[in-house]
């Protein structure tokens, strides 16, 4: 019994310690006061009693990110920026996916191997990749050119463009992976029997596989979805001044202006928008989970 | 399953390729004479020679390869600890929080943990550097760890363990006799994972590191702002060639691994 409440506490407290805790200090933080000194803020909570602690609440920070449209307009395009790279991921994975699950069975465990690989490969190389792709006098430009379908080259480097191409390129495997999984436990005599009760092979596509891959494809855009709308890396090297997301917006409030209250406050909106889909993906896993037992 | 049709070849081709070339131009190009990333000019090891020359990078090097091994080991740890309470320990308080703590980090914008980490860090009072980075980048690697552990726990067999039990053994050491050899390749897959996710981190690093302590990937993103360069090229393709070996050795142990068990099994059959 002892055993067993140390090989609970360990993990438990660690997470609590590192994870829980560094939250409700970003909390207290970004009700706190910007200054000038080492750390940069000065706390205006203290501890006394209920009363006097709610009386010292202070929301200027927020009310700041209100009135600056810099911030509003920033998590409206992430936003935005997250969701339209979301369909695409999964108008070019769903594809790849089910070709996936009609290869022959000993071909399989290789292409998921090759799925996965590029996860492993280090995600700020594979953004940087496409740095020397996308430029003015890149790869795709020189293609272009050569082949004669523009005349002068496209400017896609240090444009939402440019990080559309990179979100969708390197959150590809996460969307193949959960709806290869949902279609290859699929029964393939479902769609036999659609078929031979007059269902086009068009139509028994749409009516039987899509309905039994749900799940996979909530999966896939939650973690597509997710990730993105936080994305920092993708913006900063392959988005341009003009591109606005909230985790480049929080870096910059960071370290650029040493701003640590409202950088703060802007991670507290970022988390309060991400719970709604964060539980979401939870309960699907859940549902999945119970289903899959 | 089903028949594969002309779209779906021209589909795998085309996903398979968007996948692909990004990374293989990146790593042609690693062999360039030339200064000039986008135009060939013959082939040529000079940027290699050039990265080893750079005191810098190898310094950041040494400092990533420490980080990444001590936050993966003490994530397995961790992780397998966790996976273990999920998966076997039953209901006890704060479970639901438990869980929760577990999952969340994975999806939680690395911006936020980042943040949230330096101020804590600060809050208590230590001091930036190695020591820092390698605390946070267990706490979120070992999440994945406990998810990787965890799914090849709730496959195996519980009556094993309760056999052993029976059998006399204590519960420490039905589990390194019995269990830990089971999960023993989720558990290799979750420490890789680990090493990699910690390898390969920016933005977390960046929070939680102080001066004296520069990573590998925050060298290069400082690097490259500045545009493609070669040298960056050279160092990608040692990175990308160092994870391709690890995994595809890696599948091979655990395939290897896979078909040991099943060769038992069929023997033991035999046996009886």
């Amino acid at each position: 019994m002892m055993r067993r409440a140390v090989l609970i506490a360990v993990p438990y407290f660690w997470l609590m310690a590192l994870f829980l805790v560094p939250f409700i200090i970003v909390f207290k933080v970004s009700l706190s006061d910007t200054a000038l000194a080492i750390p940069p803020y000065v706390p205006t909570l203290e501890w006394r009693d209920f009363r006097t602690f709610l009386s010292q609440l202070d929301f200027e920070n927020y009310i700041w990110l209100t009135q600056d449209d810099l911030y509003w307009k920033a998590y409206l395009s992430s936003l935005k920026i997250a969701f339209l790279s979301t369909l695409m991921t999964l108008a070019i994975g769903y594809p790849v996916a089910y070709a996936m699950a009609c290869c022959p069975e000993k071909w399989r465990s290789t292409l998921m191997m090759l799925v996965i690989l590029p996860f492993w490969t280090s995600f700020l190389i594979r953004v940087y990749a496409w740095m020397g792709i996308l430029s003015n006098e890149g790869f795709l430009n020189q293609f272009l050119l050569w082949a004669g379908i523009i005349s002068t080259p496209l400017t896609i480097l240090n444009t939402n463009t440019a990080v559309y191409i990179g979100i969708v390129y390197t959150y590809l495997p996460f969307m193949i992976l959960p709806i290869y999984a949902t279609l290859d436990r699929m029964d393939a005599s479902l769609l036999e029997a659609a078929e031979d009760l007059g269902c086009s092979r068009i139509g028994a596509f749409w009516l039987v596989t899509v309905p039994l891959s749900r799940n996979g494809i909530i999966a896939g855009c939650f973690l597509v979805f997710i990730p993105a709308l936080g994305e920092f890396v993708i913006p900063s090297l392959l988005g341009g001044s003009r591109t606005l997301m909230i985790g480049k917006v929080l870096w910059e409030e960071f370290f650029n202006n040493r701003d640590w209250p409202v950088a703060s406050a802007v991670a507290v909106v970022l988390l309060l928008i991400l719970i709604i889909p964060i539980m979401l993906f939870q309960r699907n896993q859940q549902n999945q989970a119970e289903a899959g037992r | 399953m089903m028949r594969l049709s002309w779209f779906n070849v021209i589909s795998l081709t085309l996903g398979f390729a968007f996948l692909y070339l990004p990374i293989l131009i990146l790593v042609v190009f690693s062999f360039n004479e030339s200064k000039l990333v986008t135009v060939w000019a013959g082939f040529s090891t000079r940027w290699y020679g050039e990265l080893l020359q750079n005191q810098a990078f190898l310094n950041a090097a040494w400092v990533t390869l420490k980080v990444a091994v001590f936050s993966s080991t003490l994530a397995t740890i961790l992780g397998t600890m966790a996976a273990y309470v999920l998966v076997r320990a039953g209901r006890f308080p704060g479970r639901t929080l438990f869980s929760g703590m577990v999952y969340a980090p994975l999806v939680m914008p690395e911006v936020i943990t980042g943040l949230s980490l330096l101020l804590f860090f600060i809050g208590i009072g230590l001091d930036r550097g190695i020591l820092t980075i390698v605390l946070a980048h267990t706490t979120f690697s070992m999440c994945f760890v406990s998810v990787v552990v965890s799914s090849r726990l709730v496959t195996f067999d519980r009556s094993l363990e309760e056999a052993a039990l029976d059998l006399g053994c204590s519960p420490f050491d039905a589990f390194r006799l019995v269990t830990l050899p089971n999960i023993a390749p989720a558990v290799f897959a979750g420490w890789l994972l680990a090493f990699t996710l910690s390898l390969d981190d920016l933005v977390i690093a960046s929070f939680t590191t102080g001066p004296s302590s520069t990573t590998l990937p925050i060298k290069i993103f400082s690097a490259v702002r500045l545009g493609v360069s070669p040298e960056i090229n050279a160092l990608s393709t040692i990175l990308i060639a160092i994870v391709t070996v690890g995994i595809i050795t890696a599948s091979l142990l655990t395939k290897r691994n896979a078909l040991g068990r099943g060769y038992d099994k069929k023997t033991v059959r035999r046996g009886q």
